[in-house]
């Protein structure tokens, strides 16, 4: 069993093929929530959450013995994760079917990338 | 078709049969222990017992059987070395208890070992693996050409093509990318991504004389394809379109330089290669599932049937090509930037130019792109490279 990220992406704050209205909105909610139940009846689902916008973000470095902090996102780019779902998956074709069917409920591209390892570091 | 031995002798003969044996072992051994890196390392240690063994005692029947069994033991006498290799075969379970060489031979039956490297090259051509991983990992694992091999072919050198092959066995572990067939909602997709692959191997040694031997490879990997997938119409199809294109070698280049499919020598081209893809594309025909390969096939088996440029079945090239826009169009909307996809634009464009053909061969085609041009970018299929003529 391996974890997995999925993750959206906003540009520019917005999500392209986001629902415009508010009929596409119920239904693509509908869509969401039918799909994480699946997820959590099959044991998939470990967290899920939507970010607010890289505006919302700040900064913390470690300066002279001080801790410096800087408002904004630690990237300055056009596009910023949105949101994301952590899964459990066999392998990767089993995470990209999942991925997928993120993608329908969503219309909105899915970035996937494994974890190297996850819970807490062992000493 | 294998590849031309060097010079017969033992040397040779034994590398011929260590190449076909390499990928069948290798395949076995990475179901037994699921890891490449290991189950390449266990068949190159059994090579070196063979291929001293074999010169003494000759090559036994089922080299790839005996391969597999020398390399799962020497790998499990490994693995009992070190506490993580104890832990691993633990998880493996009975194998571990096994009595050495028990349950292994069964394996050189063609069933199982069949199965292994099906699994093995939808690992290969995973498309979640860049392009040049894919090709990697297709000749080095799977196709058993040496490190050294490959490196050549792709004129980069031994250590940059070893450091590309630790790289991409690292990602299909670090993604946990699994050893197995796809699902059959995934298969035509990623049965897409396989042909591609060997279309670009086979592309490649087209595209210059020293990579040559990738012709023969990709030839020789398609033909175990059809073999291991009997049922795919698309993998006849693409064995068939690499045996007609191959057919011309011989009339393709002059003097160092490439000849137009009009200026070719046409007696030179080889019948018999043309009359085994031409039997393909029949079958394929009758059995009525078309493809843009099997389709690519069937536009280069009427260049092959006509005895010169001009008494070419134009109509018939014309309407092959409308098949493949529509076929290419209905398919190549999915969002895979796979790497070998013929591009719907490209067809487009050799519609055009067939159709031109079609209308005033005889007076030069007035169409403003090349035929060779747009001949060669629909019939062949690259990694968005302009390919050359056919």
């Amino acid at each position: 069993m391996s974890q997995y990220l999925l993750s959206t992406y906003a540009v520019e704050g917005e999500v392209p093929g986001a629902p415009q209205t508010p009929e596409e909105m119920q239904a693509s909610m509908r869509r969401v929530v039918a799909l994480e139940d699946e997820m959590e009846a099959t044991g998939t689902f470990v967290f899920g959450g939507a970010l607010h916008g890289p505006d919302a973000a700040t900064v913390i470095r470690a300066g002279d013995g001080d801790v410096v902090m800087t408002d904004g996102p630690f990237v300055e780019a056009k596009e910023h994760i949105a949101g994301f779902y952590i899964i459990n998956a066999d392998d990767l074709d089993a995470a990209l079917a999942w991925a997928r069917r993120v993608v329908d409920a969503i219309n909105h591209p899915i970035e996937v990338r494994p974890f190297r390892a996850t819970g807490r570091v062992q000493a | 078709m294998s590849r031309p031995v060097a010079s017969g002798g033992e040397g040779s003969v034994l590398e011929r049969v260590f190449r076909e044996a390499y990928g069948q072992a290798v395949a076995t051994l990475i179901r037994i222990f699921g890891d490449i890196a290991l189950a390449e390392d266990a068949v190159q240690e059994a090579f070196v017992v063979a291929s001293d063994r074999w010169r003494r005692d000759g090559i036994p029947p089922k080299p790839a059987g005996w391969i597999v069994t020398t390399a799962r033991n020497r790998a499990i006498d490994d693995l009992r070395r070190s506490a993580r290799g104890r832990a691993l075969l633990e998880q493996l379970g009975a194998l571990a208890t096994a009595p050495h060489g028990a349950g292994v031979e069964e394996r050189g039956g063609d069933g199982p070992v069949r199965d292994d490297q099906l699994r093995l090259i939808f690992t290969c051509c995973h498309p979640a693996l860049r392009t040049e991983h894919q090709v990697a990992l297709t000749l080095r694992p799977l196709g058993g050409l040496s490190v050294e091999e490959v490196a050549r072919s792709f004129l980069v050198s031994e250590s940059a093509m070893a450091k590309r092959l630790v790289r991409a066995k690292c990602r299909i572990k670090a993604a946990n990318i699994p050893y197995r067939v796809p699902d059959q909602a995934d298969l035509p997709e990623r049965v897409r991504s396989v042909l591609s692959v060997l279309y670009l191997i086979y592309n490649t040694g087209l595209d210059a004389p020293e990579r040559g031997s990738l012709r023969a490879e990709g030839i020789r990997l398609a033909r175990a394809l059809v073999e291991l997938m009997p049922g795919e119409p698309e993998a006849a199809g693409l064995l068939a379109l690499m045996l007609l294109n191959e057919s011309r070698v011989p009339a393709r280049t002059a003097e160092g330089e490439l000849v137009l499919l009009r200026d070719q020598d046409r007696t030179r081209w080889d019948r018999t290669l043309i009359a085994e893809g031409r039997a393909i594309v029949r079958t394929c025909i009758r059995r009525g599932r078309p493809g843009p390969y099997q389709l690519q096939a069937a536009i280069q088996a009427v260049h092959c049937d006509a005895d010169s440029f001009e008494a070419t079945d134009w109509p018939q090239i014309v309407s092959l090509y409308d098949h493949l826009l529509s076929v290419m169009r209905a398919t190549a909307c999915r969002p895979i930037a796979s790497a070998g996809s013929v591009r719907a634009s490209a067809v487009s464009s050799a519609t055009r130019w067939a159709r031109a053909s079609a209308g005033k061969v005889s007076s030069r085609v007035g169409s403003s792109r090349s035929p060779r041009a747009a001949n060669g970018r629909a019939a062949s299929v690259s990694a968005g490279r302009e390919p050359r003529t056919t």
